[in-house]
């Protein structure tokens, strides 16, 4: 038995190490009740996501409640195409053109934050490289081959990959991309960077469930509740059983 | 009980057996003093049900069934419905709690030995509702129309074309088309929502009027009808209400407590009760890397794979299941409980308990050649734990089990 849980043991481990190996992740700092930082990251989110990627299942007007920013200011500087407050946030670009521009139809993001994860976004975002093979002359490490365009370059600049060479068991070596190198800066610092692309995947983590904040919210009350309900309960069964041995 | 009243309830007791029904299966029905924590799993495997049953119907009220519109629906629930969110996570989290309670409660009966004469129908119902509740939990997986839905569905129905001979026209059958599309999202919502629940419902009743026609066991494996007064009271029996009505309370509240937990702060629960890549419309045309079941089913999916041929693995996993209809028949010890049972079967329970969760444990891993073979091992455990019980199940058995519930 001892040495059945101990392979057991060993295999979880292996498996586990061979996941994380794959890529680091690098993890985003999740504050919900943090409205400034969720407005900034709906700032670039339209700005730089919104005319390719749609994101239909959030509503203007959703956001502009939730976000405490008034409907006004919505209307006047997170919506260009003529959209009503109450619509979701769709775009024009058809995806019979975007397949042909792109090769592939952007997803909506409405809930890209729930099946990718808010870390994979954080480091997607930033580990675009310059790639003279790739159409649109950039390539990322998270997602090889993707088909977006760099399209935060004007921010982050553009990175260069630094190698290293590492030994194949059979000898031979092969270079591995070690880490990304800013060549050309942006309006950005990497730090600045770091903080707006944190503040992006913040405002898609909100955007996969705006329920979240509602829900986290009035959790404890509810547990507070059934923990009263579990005491009362308690002595009532207690005092009904006195009797029985 | 004022005078009007008891005309009232006199009225309805010539009519229909009221207080008789009360009394057989509440206030006069007698269940052994000593239950445990373990007997709590019955009455919230019916409160998950009702739960499911609630939620299910507001579901139904937003939800739209049809492959256009079926991934949008839920997530209008999700953000437009009043309170959709909530009554969604108490579904989707409903679901898994409600494997986890059956799971908990056969496991219950296999160790006190209340599957044993004369309980046979009790478990054998119980079975069945086991079965029911796997098809209907897999396919109302597929309503809300993502990736996992998707391929889980096309992978599990494309199991039955391994059949020979009217296999490929069976799948067609139950799937209504020659992949998963609009016409099995239709069929499955009709199965869901109407025709399994009502067997369920009705198991559920035949479960209840088989257990309280032989009595309920207990932790000690004795027999409380041996032992009764002058009146026919079983000395260790106590009636279930108000006893067991007021103890289930708390079991109840306990049970919310983690219930809620878990849907206010970890609803998809780390993606093992909602899969990440379900949040991903269903795209027919794109596979995604990893399919898995969710994880009630792995165990059995990992069964299925350890066996190298298609139609193997299929008979495989259907006997993994099939064989704990004959547990009652395969268990020939003379003592239920595990209490006064030998080292051999003891040894026998952690051995399948262990196997059971790591092969639920491998279903949920992508193929690789050791998970394959520890997949093998496990599945061997398994089958030899039952078919082996006959020989096993005797050994070392001669404890003295005691006539009466000893108090603590």
């Amino acid at each position: 038995m001892k040495t059945l849980l101990g392979l057991i043991i060993v295999l979880l481990s292996s498996q586990t190490m061979a996941a994380s190996s794959q890529h680091k992740l690098e993890s985003a700092t999740i504050d919900l009740g943090n409205k400034p930082s969720l407005q900034r990251g709906a700032k670039y989110f339209v700005n730089y996501c919104l005319s390719c990627h749609s994101a239909k299942q959030l509503r203007y007007s959703r956001m502009a409640k939730d976000l405490e920013i008034p409907s006004e200011l919505v209307e006047l500087n997170l919506m260009f195409t003529g959209e009503k407050i109450f619509d979701g946030m769709d775009i024009s670009m058809r995806a019979k053109d975007a397949e042909k521009w792109f090769g592939v139809n952007p997803p909506d993001l409405s809930l890209i934050a729930r099946s990718r994860g808010a870390d994979w976004l954080y480091t997607y975002l930033k580990s675009f490289y310059v790639d003279v093979s790739r159409p649109f002359g950039v390539n990322n490490t998270l997602f090889p081959m993707v088909g977006m365009p760099h399209v935060l370059s004007d921010l982050q600049g553009l990175q260069e990959p630094v190698y290293i060479d590492v030994k194949r068991e059979d000898g031979s070596v092969k270079q591995v991309i070690e880490k990304l190198e800013i060549v050309q800066p942006g309006k950005m610092t990497p730090r600045e960077y770091d903080q707006a692309m944190n503040d992006l995947v913040n405002f898609m983590v909100y955007m996969g469930e705006p329920a979240q904040m509602e829900r986290k919210a009035m959790g404890w009350k509810v547990l507070a509740f059934i923990l009263l309900m579990i005491v009362i309960f308690y002595y009532l069964k207690k005092e009904y059983w006195k009797d029985i041995h | 009980m004022s005078g009007m009243l008891k005309n009232a309830l006199g009225w309805v007791d010539d009519r229909f057996p009221l207080t008789k029904v009360w009394n057989e299966h509440l206030a006069e029905y007698y269940a052994p003093k000593n239950f445990n924590w373990m007997y709590y799993f019955g009455s919230l495997a019916i409160l998950v049900l009702v739960n499911q049953i609630i939620t299910g119907i507001f579901l139904t009220i937003h939800y739209k069934p049809d492959a256009k519109l079926a991934f949008d629906s839920v997530e209008y629930i999700m953000r437009d419905v009043d309170w959709g969110w909530l009554i969604r996570y108490m579904h989707s989290t409903g679901a898994s709690a409600f494997f986890i309670v059956v799971y908990i409660h056969m496991f219950r009966g296999l160790i006190y030995g209340s599957f044993k004469k004369p309980r046979e129908l009790v478990w054998i119902f119980g079975m069945i509702i086991y079965v029911a509740l796997m098809a209907e939990a897999f396919m109302g997986y597929l309503l809300p129309w993502g990736q996992m839905s998707y391929w889980g569905a096309q992978v599990i129905v494309s199991l039955f074309g391994a059949i020979p001979y009217v296999g490929e026209d069976l799948a067609i059958w139950l799937r209504g088309d020659y992949v998963i599309s609009d016409a099995t999202l239709n069929r499955f919502f009709a199965f869901h929502v109407i025709a399994i629940p009502l067997v369920l419902v009705v198991l559920v009743f035949m479960h209840i009027v088989a257990l309280h026609a032989v009595g309920s066991n207990n932790p000690e494996g004795i027999e409380i009808k041996k032992q009764k007064d002058e009146k026919g009271i079983p000395l260790d029996g106590i009636p279930f209400h108000p006893y067991y009505s007021v103890k289930d309370l708390v079991g109840v509240a306990v049970f919310l407590f983690v219930f809620a937990l878990i849907i206010f702060y970890m609803p998809e629960m780390g993606g093992y009760f909602l899969e990440h890549a379900n949040f991903i419309p269903a795209d027919p045309l794109k596979t995604p890397d990893h399919i898995a079941p969710v994880w009630y089913f792995t165990p059995f999916y990992a069964v299925l794979r350890a066996v190298p041929d298609k139609f193997g693995g299929v008979l495989a996993m259907a006997g993994a299941i099939f064989v704990l209809f004959l547990l009652p028949w395969l268990d020939r010890g003379v003592n239920k409980s595990i209490r006064y049972r030998g080292p051999v079967f003891k040894a026998a329970i952690v051995a399948f308990v262990i196997s059971f969760v790591a092969l639920g444990y491998f279903g949920m891993q992508p193929v690789t050649t050791a998970g394959t073979w520890f997949s093998r091992f496990f599945t061997l455990v398994y089958f030899a734990f039952f078919l082996l019980m006959p020989f096993y199940s005797n050994m070392g058995q001669d404890k003295y089990v005691p006539e009466r519930i000893e108090d603590k």
